[in-house]
């Protein structure tokens, strides 16, 4: 017997719909993600599987929506048409990555305008990644290879996640992700290739963000007590440390061929476990941007709060203006009724 | 079953797919290179400048246009993280960027078109405030949303018409681009034309706004049929589109419950505005935010 | 200022990826009105030209069965082998099949 048939039999073997006990639900959920299937949105699911899913995905599509801003700070003084072009291009695909985001999370039962509630009153968290500044041009630079390079080791797997909305949003998200990072170490190349105080840029920049994007991955696996479930639920599916790993394996060399050096003097090569060795990131400083204490917390909430509530009268005039062309539509439809009632009635009469 | 099965998971996976199929380099990255528009509209459009047009004209005309998008480009791309909802973000940098893509196009026609072999950026990011050429409607600050989209009423809705007439202008290279951005335009009009109704015909407050946007953008609006000698020169009096314009947007503002602003245009000084580089005091600001970068590191490519 | 009180109802997307294909579900959006949505549609799931025709829809005008129902629903369909193309046996060297 394959897979799926096993989770067919686990569906069979249930009474009539409606009376199904928690135990038959709970095994066929189970079933149905462990012959890796998908969960989609009206199937019955655990409460924490749910609560874990909205909360993922809202603190996914925050970062997204956040995180057009650290680089939106270079879009009016990118330094040539082109440049401005593409990062514009960029910008939009991330408030579009939010999008898709808040629509999975939306699928949850939860409402976008919820969870934009509870990011601006610091409820939600995302990334904290965010939360540094961008000092130079070469930023935009870095952000693409190592942000959006450190995003794509965490999303690639996201794509066989076992929730069906977020793991086809990851699908496209994905594939722009890996686009954002070649541009981004594209520019980088163009930058190292240029004038001296341009391959400073570069150096500076990635100095500043090497040991963020390191702790994008999360805490190291002793601290992070979820993975374990999430794992079991097919949310996830490597620890933290195993990407990050990954990640620094997959940077080390691209960094060699840019020509820069990456800020950490214990980074050698293991040729035991074939992976490169490398420092501790300061998991202090990390607790303290979580807490709210990096050095752009407060700009970035207070930008995104600032949209949303300049933007509620425009919002509200939207559908103001859509209930009064319904109202319109519909006294027309009325009136056309009437009239053709009235022209039965007549030539019944007669 | 089981073949059927996978059929099914395959299209049940997502039309994104389709993407990886798309054809190999460059095609099919270029996909995901600007968001919108692929086809390069001047490809295997003949550069060479046709005969009774003279250059020096054709480049200033071009630096008229080209700076008109891509000012309003750039007031366009200041909304991005402030607009009022995330659908929104997506739709106006759409906009903008269609405007920067005309921009690039019509800035390196004019190095072509005065000889000097001048690039895109040499032009966007190495003139000085006087030099540029845009009407002075497109440089005004952002304001609100309704003042945003009233601008956007009245540019797009002047630059189709006049695109329009240019898809069939002597020069082909701004003929392609001016059929192009005939579409681009038409779209930029809807979205203008759709949020003029809605906050026209919205609450109270949004008809406030909305009006007072008008009010404030509208002694703006007399430049763009304000010829220049170029202009003139080249054939397009933008003048010939005065009437049909505004009686387009008289139709739109009145369908919005609005009233057609009566405003005297904004005066000119010594006779000149925006198309002879005297600007208002916004275009300095602006340009100094465009253009720090770029002049900091003078001699360098990015 | 509340946030849910000028909240835009929620629209689904499906795109047609290209001629000859089914529309298919790509997601959701808010937009205040019908033509709202299908613009925020065009922008948002085929900005990369992903598709060659939209329908957006409201979600709460869409009528879906029960996952509960799946047995009694989608069972009897799957007895009738007919419906399915492997029903067909079909030899292989008849190409394009």
């Amino acid at each position: 017997m394959d897979a799926a048939n096993a989770v067919n039999a686990a569906g069979a073997g249930s009474v009539a719909q409606g009376d199904r006990d928690l135990g038959d639900l709970e095994a066929h959920f189970d079933a149905v993600v462990g012959a890796e299937q998908r969960i989609e949105p009206r199937d019955w699911m655990p409460d924490a599987y749910r609560a874990t899913l909205v909360r993922q995905i809202a603190q996914h599509a925050h970062s997204e929506i956040i995180g057009m801003q650290p680089e939106g700070n270079w879009l009016t003084r990118a330094p040539s048409l082109r440049r401005k072009a593409i990062l514009l291009a960029k910008s939009q695909d991330e408030a579009g990555h939010g999008l898709y985001l808040y629509a999975a999370a939306e699928t949850l039962g939860v409402d976008r305008a919820e969870l934009t509630e509870k990011l601006i009153s610091g409820r939600q968290k995302y990334s904290s990644i965010f939360n540094y500044p961008t000092l130079t041009y070469a930023d935009v630079g870095v952000i693409g290879w190592l942000v959006d390079g450190a995003a794509i080791c965490n999303q690639v797997p996201l794509c066989r996640c076992s929730y069906g909305p977020y793991a086809r949003a990851m699908v496209r998200i994905c594939k722009e992700e890996s686009f954002h990072q070649r541009q981004g170490y594209e520019l980088l190349m163009t930058l190292m290739r240029g004038t001296e105080g341009q391959r400073r840029m570069v150096q500076d920049a990635v100095d500043r963000w090497w040991w963020p994007s390191l702790m994008m991955f999360g805490p190291p696996d002793g601290d992070s007590p979820n993975t374990a479930q999430s794992m079991a639920w097919r949310i996830k599916r490597h620890t933290n440390d195993e990407l990050r790993q990954r990640f620094v394996d997959m940077s080390v060399p691209q960094a060699e061929h840019l020509g820069v050096t990456l800020p950490d003097p214990a980074l050698s090569w293991n040729e035991e476990r074939g992976g490169w060795d490398f420092g501790e990131p300061d998991w202090s400083e990390l607790k303290q941007v979580i807490k709210g204490q990096g050095p752009c917390n407060t700009e970035r909430v207070d930008r995104r709060r600032a949209a949303h509530e300049d933007g509620a009268w425009v919002r509200e005039a939207a559908l103001a203006y859509a209930h009064k062309q319904q109202q319109k539509h519909q006294q027309a439809q009325q009136a056309q009724q009437q009239q053709m009632q009235q022209q039965q009635k007549q030539e019944n009469r007669k | 079953m089981n073949e059927h099965r996978a059929m099914t998971d395959h299209t049940d996976d997502h039309v994104y797919l389709s993407l990886s199929e798309a054809p190999g380099e460059p095609e099919g990255e270029a996909r995901w290179a600007y968001g919108t528009g692929f086809a390069d509209p001047l490809l295997g459009v003949d550069t060479a400048l046709p005969p009774g047009i003279d250059g020096a004209d054709l480049a200033a005309y071009c630096l008229m246009l080209g700076d008109d998008a891509l000012i309003l480009a750039q007031r366009l791309i200041e909304w991005c993280t402030r607009a009022p909802e995330l659908e929104e973000e997506v739709a106006l940098a759409n906009l903008a960027l269609d405007l920067l893509g005309q921009s690039r196009q019509l800035l390196s026609r004019a190095g072509q078109a005065d000889g000097t072999g001048r690039g895109e950026d040499e032009f966007a990011y190495w003139r000085e405030d006087h030099e540029f050429r845009n009407v002075r409607l497109v440089e005004a600050p952002n304001g609100d949303f309704a003042y945003s989209i009233a601008r956007l009423l009245l540019f797009s809705t002047a630059r189709h018409a006049l695109y329009e007439r240019l898809a069939s202008f002597a020069d082909p290279v701004l003929a392609a681009v001016a059929a192009r951005g005939v579409k681009e335009l038409a779209y930029h009009r809807e979205y203008a034309i759709a949020w003029t109704l809605r906050l026209g015909d919205g609450t109270p407050y949004s008809a406030l706004r909305m009006q007072a946007g008008l009010d404030a953008v509208w002694p703006l609006l007399d430049e763009l049929f304000t010829a220049h000698p170029v202009e003139l020169r080249l054939g397009t009096d933008p003048a010939e589109l005065r009437e049909s314009v505004l009686q387009g947007l008289a139709e739109v503002i009145t369908e919005a419950g609005l009233t057609v602003p009566v405003a005297a245009p904004m005066a000119r000084v010594g006779g000149r505005a925006g198309r002879d580089g005297v600007h208002t005091e916004a275009l300095g600001p602006l340009l100094a935010e465009l253009q720090v970068v770029a002049r900091a590191h003078p001699g360098a490519t990015w | 200022m509340s946030a849910t009180k000028a909240d835009w109802p929620l629209y689904e997307v499906f795109v047609r990826p290209r001629r000859g294909l089914n529309h298919v579900h790509v997601g959701s959006l808010h937009a205040a009105d019908d033509r709202m949505a299908l613009l925020a549609a065009r922008d948002l799931y085929t900005r990369r030209n992903e598709g060659v025709s939209l329908w957006v829809v409201r979600s709460s005008a869409i009528t879906a069965s029960a996952p509960d129902e799946q047995d009694p629903f989608f069972a009897p369909s799957g007895d009738k082998v007919y419906r399915h193309p492997t029903f067909y046996d079909i030899p292989e060297d008849v190409p394009h099949i």
